[in-house]
Parts: C-alpha cells; structure tokens; sequence
C-alpha cells in the first residue's frame, strides 16, 4: 500500500481530546481530591450562610451603628444597642503591634536558623520554634496574665517616663496592665512560630549565588541581607506575615486574658489600661447572651471574616504593586 | 616547571593549601599573576580550579569547614593578615560567577551600582559611572535605552556581562572570573573574550576555564591543574599560555591539553 498522501476530499474531523484519567485508580484518585476540594468550598459557604442568616436581626436592628457605634447595652430587652467599632478598631490596633513586634523577631530567627547557626544549633532552635507554634493559646493567655503582664507592664511604665510626651505612649489611669501594648506582645508571641518557618523555608529555597554575588561585591551580611535577601524573598516573607496577620486578627483566648476590653475607641494610647478585640469580645459576651445578643455576637464574627478578607486582600495588593519585578 | 613571569607581580599565592573538614584538596599552590595580564586556570573537572579562585578573594572562608594555609599577597601585602578586612579584600578583588547573577529584584541600573549600595560606598557621578562600567562590558550600546528595566528581561549573555558591569563599577585591581561563558552561546561567548581582553589593560585577570580554545584566545599566562587520584590538587605547570600549549614540559599537561584525559 503506498504511504502517499491522497487527496482527501474532506477535511479531518477535529477530535476532542481530553487530559481524563483512564486507569480506575487515577479516575479514584481523581474523584477524592475533587471531592475533598469541593467539601472545603461547601464548607466555608455554609458557614458563611449560617453566620450571615444569625447575624441578620443584628444588623437589621442596628444599621450602620454596628460597626461605627461604641455603645454595647443589653440590660433593656426593649431598646438593645450593639457596637462594635472600639472592638474592630482595638483588633486591628493589636494585630499591627503584634506584626511590628513580631515580625523583626521571626526574621531575626529566621536567619539566624538558616544562615549563621551550626547543624545543631538550627535543630534546636527550629525545634524550640515548632514548640512554641504548638503551644496551646490559652497556655499563652496564663502565661501572659501571670508572668508576662507585670513585666510589660514595668517597659511600659519605663516607656511612659521616657517617652510620654508622645501621644502614644500616654497614659492617664496610671494603671500599665491589660493594655493593646501587652496584647500586642502577646499576638507577638503567637504569630512568631509562622512568619519564622515560612521565612527559613524561603530564605533556604533562596539561590546562594546571589548571596555570594552581593559579598564578592564588598557587600556585608547586614546590608546583604536587607538589600538582597530580603528583597528577594520578600513576596514569600509577606506571605507568612499574612498568615500571622490571619491569626493575629482572629486570635481570641490569649487576648482575652491580658486585655481589658472597654467599648470606648482607644485610638492609639498603647499603653493605656484599655483596647478591643472582635474575637475576645464575642468569647467575653458569649456565655451569659440572649438571642438578640447572639446574633449580635454571630454579626461580629462575619465583620472580623470581612475585615481579615480585606486587610489580606490590600496587603496583597500592596505587594503586588511592590514588585514590579515579579510580573515577568 | 616552565615559569615565565611578565609585567609587575601583582596578585602572588604562596604555598596556598585548602581543606574542606578533613579533606585536602589542594597542595601547595605557588602562582605569580603578573599585573595587566590574563591568567587562565585550566585542568579536568574537581581538581580544584574554583576553590582556589576563591581563595583569592576570600570568598572560600565562607563555606562551612573550609580550611586555608599560605599567603595571598596583594601588592605584597597579605589578604589572609588578621587586620585585613575581607570586605575591603573583596573590593579590591571582583568576581564574575559561572552562572549570570543579576539581583532579581533590581533593575539593570542599580545592578550595576549594586556593589556601592551593598558596600556602603557613595560616588558623585553615579551616572557617568553607570555609563562607563557598561561600557566596558561592551554592553552600554544593548540597554542605554532601557536601563531602568528588570535584570532579568536581559538573555543570558547580557545578564553575564551586565554582571561584569557590576564587578567593573568597584574599580577593582583584580577582576576573578570562574567558567564566565560556559551557560552562554557561541557569540556571547565571543563578546565577553574581547571584553576580557580589552579589560586587562587596566586590570588583572584570572579566568577558570574548560574550553582549551578559549584559554588559547584570551589568557597570557596558563596554569594546568591536576588533582591525581585520592591527591590533593595542585598545579603541575604554569607559564605562557603558547607554551603550555605548545611546547608544554610535563607530559599530564601534554595529555590534558591535546584532550588525551579529564
Ligand atoms: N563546598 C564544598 N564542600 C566540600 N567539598 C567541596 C566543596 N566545594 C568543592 N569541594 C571539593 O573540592 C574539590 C575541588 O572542587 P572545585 O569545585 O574547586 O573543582 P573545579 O576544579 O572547579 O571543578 P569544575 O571544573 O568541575 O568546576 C572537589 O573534590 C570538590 O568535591
Ligand atoms: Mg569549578
């Protein structure tokens, strides 16, 4: 038979194909993690309906106040005010101290695992880590009320004499305890164990040559390291600060022992004997609530959701727009 | 031993041994650079070639275990003198890597003024520094127009002699250049033999390399590396490169350079 080409009077149905698993394992396979995956989404959407059907009544009867208002009274059935803005306000003002306070400290230790400990050295230290990220909260919480409070509380009396001057670091009660600035520690403490091993892991996956090329050009390991390596691991490190971020947000217990929640806005006085936290007024108020302060409670719990989404999502932007160079 | 030594001595090792833990993997390593010279380190795979072009800028220290005995003189004085600071050591002595090494994050432009910035140093013409360091890369004519773009939009030529640019913006005396064309094609290759050349006119040059051809292009001076089995590395001759080549005294140098082993 020849093998040359006759002229074919039509031209060949185009023929679909498609990347399907053909073996019964792969098709098995193929099944669980589509199924696994469409649970989580599942998941996360009931969750969501749940929260925003309770949490409706709240938000019919307060309007915009909820968020803005500073005003929490349940004793009238009648006229029940629920505001949560000195709430909202205090997590984000802890969650930025916790990320200030945190964040030197996770690189700190990140590099020193991944560039300057021996083999063993970076064992412990990792390992020392790993303990920390595994420490329950509440455990943090005790320890924060009992050891770490009148400590902070002395470096903030410190800070008050030296510095007081500025607004920040006012304080009128002349009581240092339970203040954003100890939350802030403790948030601190609890994001630490993330940001460090998301930090090594990318410092480690980092090319060596770079770092060698910045030394052969005279360059010392400090102005290596923040001119080359954090640079360049940047979008990875800002990951891990995003995570902690997450946490720190939504960080309930720990916080609810070290911080004095009052619903009056503290705006920035760090040092002063009040502050808010979404997370911790919801666990504060849950116990002894009716249902009308439940489903206040469950509209709180959908504004800190929305605020974590929001807060990420300008972050990541604000990456984004940091590294050009990454659109290549 | 066929020494033939041109020009000043500039850049001398002494005795240099090397140890990584407990393994030697060079022996007594004597070698006179002379000044506006190229010098070309030849010899099979292992023999130790980049270890010891590390040496001479004090990059080997920076490994893990390394071990080092003997001098580097630098216009006679020692870089290994405890009051030598490496950082100023490495100033004065650039390097150029195997692979092109362009910081990722930075554009074409501050590469080049990378090594001011990571050394805490100022200039007051930035941009007639800038201009000249690109031009003696032979590559200022590619990205005059686009200097403020990524590195990394540069191929693979270009980001080797932007690194080039980089080194050359330090004015260093000493310019170390480890397999500079082995990632790149045939005419980058090219193009940086003539920047090579032209560029040891105002400097000194010491190139590793596997391509027999190029050492026979660019280097002056040749030395032939050879670590023998379970040995310590070490050179078995040195000397002009037309002689190593041609006319060369050992017969392992023979062997190697006619492709025989390695
Ligand atoms: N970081 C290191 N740790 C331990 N041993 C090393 C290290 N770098 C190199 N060596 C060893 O030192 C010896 C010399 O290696 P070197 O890289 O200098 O060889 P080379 O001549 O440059 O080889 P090539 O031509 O393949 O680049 C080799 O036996 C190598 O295994
Ligand atoms: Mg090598």
């Amino acid at each position: 038979m020849s093998t040359s080409s006759e002229p074919t009077s039509h031209s060949p149905v185009r023929r679909t194909l498609k990347a399907k698993p053909f073996s019964r394992a792969d098709r098995m396979f193929f099944g669980v993690a589509r199924s696994a995956s469409y649970f989580s989404v599942i998941l996360i959407a009931l969750i969501l309906v749940f929260l925003f059907i309770r949490a409706t009544p709240a938000f019919q009867s307060q309007g915009i106040g909820f968020i803005f208002g500073s005003n929490w009274n349940t004793s009238n059935p009648h006229h029940i005010v629920m505001q949560i803005g000195p709430m909202i306000w205090g997590s984000l003002l802890i969650s930025v101290l916790g990320i200030i306070l945190g964040v030197p400290m996770a690189l700190s230790t990140a590099y020193f695992i991944e560039f300057m400990a021996g083999k063993t050295m970076a064992r412990v230290a990792t390992l020392v880590v790993d303990l920390l990220a595994a420490m329950p909260s509440v455990v943090i919480g005790l320890w924060g009320l009992v050891v770490f409070t009148p400590v902070a509380s002395h470096w903030a009396e410190l800070l008050h004499k030296a510095l007081g001057f500025i607004p920040i670091f006012a304080n009128t009660s002349g009581n240092f305890s339970a203040s954003p600035f100890i939350a802030g520690w403790i948030v601190a403490v609890m994001i630490v164990p993330i940001i460090t091993s998301i930090s090594r892991e990318i410092f480690s996956q980092m090319d060596r040559e770079l770092i060698n090329a910045s030394l052969a050009l005279g360059g010392s390991r400090s102005s290596t390291f923040f001119k080359v390596v954090l640079p360049t691991a940047s979008g990875g490190v800002v990951g891990g600060v995003l995570l902690g971020l997450g946490r720190a947000l939504g960080e309930t217990v720990a916080i609810y022992f070290v911080l004095n929640l009052i619903f009056k806005v503290n705006w920035f006085n760090i040092i002063e004997n009040q502050g808010g936290s979404v997370a911790s007024m919801i666990l504060s108020k849950f116990g002894e609530a009716s249902d009308a302060e439940i489903s206040g409670l469950m509209a709180a719990g959908l504004v800190l959701f929305v605020v974590t989404l929001v807060v990420n999502w300008i972050a990541a932007y604000i990456v984004n727009k940091a590294q050009p160079w990454r659109k290549l | 031993m066929s020494t033939r030594i041109t020009g000043t001595s500039h850049l001398k090792s002494e005795n240099v041994n090397v140890w990584f833990g407990e393994r030697h993997v060079l022996k007594d390593v004597n070698i006179t650079f002379p000044a506006n010279q190229v010098t070309a380190l030849i010899g099979p795979s292992g023999c130790g070639k980049s270890t010891f072009l590390r040496t001479l800028n004090r990059m080997h220290e920076l490994i893990p275990g390394a071990g080092f005995a003997g001098k580097i003189l630098l216009d006679g004085t020692d870089i290994y003198d405890p009051q030598m600071d490496p950082v100023n050591v490495r100033l004065n002595i650039g390097m150029v890597f195997q692979k092109p090494n362009p910081f990722p994050t930075m554009s074409i432009k501050d590469n080049v003024l990378s090594g001011l910035r990571l050394s805490g140093r100022k200039t007051d013409d930035a941009s007639g520094l800038l201009e000249s360091s690109l031009r003696r890369a032979s590559i200022w004519n590619e990205v005059k127009d686009r200097l403020g773009d990524a590195a990394l939009s540069l191929s693979g030529g270009q980001q080797q002699r932007l690194c080039i640019a980089r080194a050359l913006a330090m004015n260093p005396e000493v310019l170390l250049m480890d397999e500079p064309c082995s990632a790149l094609d045939p005419g980058s290759t090219r193009r940086i033999e003539e920047t090579i050349v032209e560029l040891s006119e105002s400097m000194t040059i010491v190139i590793v390399t596997h391509n027999m051809q190029q050492a026979q292009r660019v280097a002056d001076e040749t030395a032939f590396f050879l670590a023998e089995d379970g040995n310590p590395g070490g050179v078995v001759e040195f000397g002009n490169t037309e002689d190593v080549f041609n006319r060369p005294v050992d017969g392992r140098t023979n062997d190697y350079v006619n492709g025989h082993f390695g």
